[in-house]
């Protein structure tokens, strides 16, 4: 827990829990839409990096697990009567445990192989929920509006919902530094730089990876759960974007994949962009080509993203951004 | 005391047999060279030692217990360490992380507060404290051979498997190294080393163990090892090198 106190650490945490608090104070819907949308992908960048950062394993599949768990849990919301938070918890327990069971068979995999594995996956899982019964099929869930009269009413669902995401990726956070800072983190790290000799040093890889894999996997179940309730219905057309997945690499990669800060800074960042380049007529049916040229640009000349730059170029701010 | 009983390892490879019936036993705070041509098994031997690959028969005992088939991450936990031949550091980790990772999950399975400060006294050992926060990435080979050496040792093993540190250094370094590992041993850490610098693996070593085609041809002290008629058959493939060994 000391750890979490480096400044390094603290700031994204900071920085996240004024951000909300500010939307909150506010009071105003449309900042509040815009917020979620951003903090969504906060969680989502941040908890991928936790296995495409840390570990060094590049996952496709990072938005099955938004989707899977986010299914579960809106499922025990809408047939079961399962209040937002319980539910929301399950939906990322969910997650976890898909991840552990996955992960035994495909983190045996490594580089292009684990990567090719976890596009199988999302298409696997968009296929058996389009054929399973219990959620829906084809044509999904939705909850019934009078769900939201246990909120006080739809507008203040939609608060809560609003709450319980900003709670969300400020625990992605936190988790994210909390594995950074910790003896685990540093196996991960080593399994990153080469698995083979992380294991000749005495790092359980097989153990290690999966338990990174279910971390990762948590959080993306728990806010695809808070997304639907949000939205109100779930299909699968809406739960498995192969587009999202690629997004969400852009996002860490943009930032800085392996820091906290950089993740955060990514998703903001691009989610921005997207939002700009959307509305903009030129590009409006070009944002994922601009995506792709983003991701190539990265790669090519700063691997290391936003804050890996910064960090290396000025060794000043080394402690400031982790 | 034996702190090593290697009996009988035989490992093939399709139709490459690549260790056949090697044993050997090590005691305690011994250092054992082996050597051996190229492509000898020197280097598969060491990775049957640390459970990289299972052997298809015999055993491995350490320390009274059967290891033989374990993971290398368990075989780490009960102190076998090892330096890699051709350097693996890991780049984007400090000099100081790369030993931590040694020293959290070796057998000392140290805290990280704990196996950062035990760093410092390792770094110290091999000479790189002042590197200690640059990024493993930017050290040179010797540098790199350093922190190897580190890094194994971080985590307080009981054994040690050298595998070719002096190759690539120039002489000086070479004598710098030397110093090094008896240093080592002088803090009580046996060795296992392969070496291909001749002269230096004569020097330092207690014991010599050759292998050729993975069976072990002559066993005992260097200079009998030398003038064995059978090891300079084997190296005769390369004479220079059977004139290194005859000066050695």
């Amino acid at each position: 827990m000391r750890n979490l106190l480096r400044l390094g650490y603290l700031l994204p945490v900071v920085l996240i829990l004024i951000w909300g608090l500010v939307v909150i104070i506010h009071g105003e819907d449309t900042l509040r839409e815009k917020t979620f949308t951003l903090l969504m992908f906060v969680g989502m960048a941040s908890s991928l990096n936790i296995l495409l950062g840390y570990t060094g394993y590049v996952s496709f599949g990072h938005i099955v697990f938004f989707g899977l768990g986010g299914y579960f849990g809106f499922y025990l919301l809408a047939q079961h009567d399962w209040s937002l938070i319980p539910a929301s918890l399950a939906g990322g327990a969910m997650s976890a445990v898909i991840a552990g069971l996955l992960g035994v068979a495909v983190l045996r995999l490594r580089g292009a192989y684990f990567a090719l594995a976890t596009i199988g996956i999302n298409e696997a899982a968009r296929a058996f929920v389009t054929n399973f019964g219990p959620f829906g099929g084809a044509t999904g869930l939705y909850v019934n509006f009078s769900v939201y009269e246990a909120y006080g009413g739809a507008s203040q669902a939609l608060w809560s919902t609003f709450t319980c995401l900003w709670i969300t990726a400020l625990a992605t956070i936190i988790a994210s530094a909390l594995v950074k800072g910790s003896r685990f983190g540093l196996g991960l790290m080593a399994i990153r730089e080469d698995e083979d000799a992380a294991m000749v040093m005495g790092v359980k890889a097989p153990q290690a990876k999966t338990l990174a894999f279910m971390i990762s996997a948590f959080f993306p179940g728990l806010i695809g759960t808070l997304y639907f309730f949000k939205n109100g219905n779930v299909e699968p057309g809406d739960a498995f974007h192969l587009h999202m997945s690629i997004e969400l690499l852009v996002m860490v990669m943009l930032g800085g994949q392996g820091t906290v800060f950089g993740p955060m800074l990514g998703a903001v960042t691009y989610e921005g962009l997207r939002g700009y380049l959307l509305t903009s007529p030129l590009f409006k049916s070009l944002h994922l080509a601009v995506s792709g040229l983003f991701l190539l640009i990265i790669v090519l000349f700063v691997p290391a993203g936003v804050v890996g730059w910064i960090r290396h170029r000025l060794p000043i701010t080394r402690r400031l951004l982790e | 005391m034996t702190l090593l009983q290697v009996q009988g390892i035989t490992k093939r490879f399709g139709g490459l047999q690549a260790l056949s019936e090697v044993s050997f036993t090590l005691a305690e705070g011994e250092i054992l060279g082996l050597i051996g041509p190229n492509g000898a098994g020197k280097t598969t031997l060491f990775n049957v030692l640390n459970g990289v690959f299972p052997p298809d028969k015999g055993r491995v005992i350490f320390r009274g217990e059967d290891i033989t088939g374990l993971p290398p991450y368990e075989v780490a936990r009960k102190g076998i360490a090892r330096a890699y031949q051709v350097v693996r550091p890991l780049n984007d980790l400090t000099v100081r992380e790369n030993v931590m990772v040694g020293g959290c999950f070796g057998r000392g399975c140290l805290s990280l507060g704990r196996a950062a400060q035990e760093a410092e006294g390792v770094l110290a050992l091999v000479g790189l404290l002042d590197r200690a926060d640059q990024l493993a990435g930017s050290l040179n080979v010797a540098q790199k051979k350093r922190l190897e050496l580190a890094r194994a040792l971080g985590s307080h093993p009981y054994l040690l498997l050298l595998d070719e540190v002096l190759a690539g250094l120039n002489p000086s370094e070479i004598t710098a190294m030397l110093d090094t590992i008896q240093q080592i041993r002088a803090s009580g850490i046996t060795i296992l080393m392969i070496e291909h610098v001749m002269q230096a693996v004569m020097t330092v070593s207690d014991r010599v163990i050759v292998l050729d085609y993975g069976e072990v041809i002559a066993e005992g002290l260097p200079q009998e090892v030398v003038n064995n008629p059978q090891v300079i058959e084997a190296y005769l493939g390369d004479p220079k090198m059977a004139e290194r060994l005859l000066q050695g």
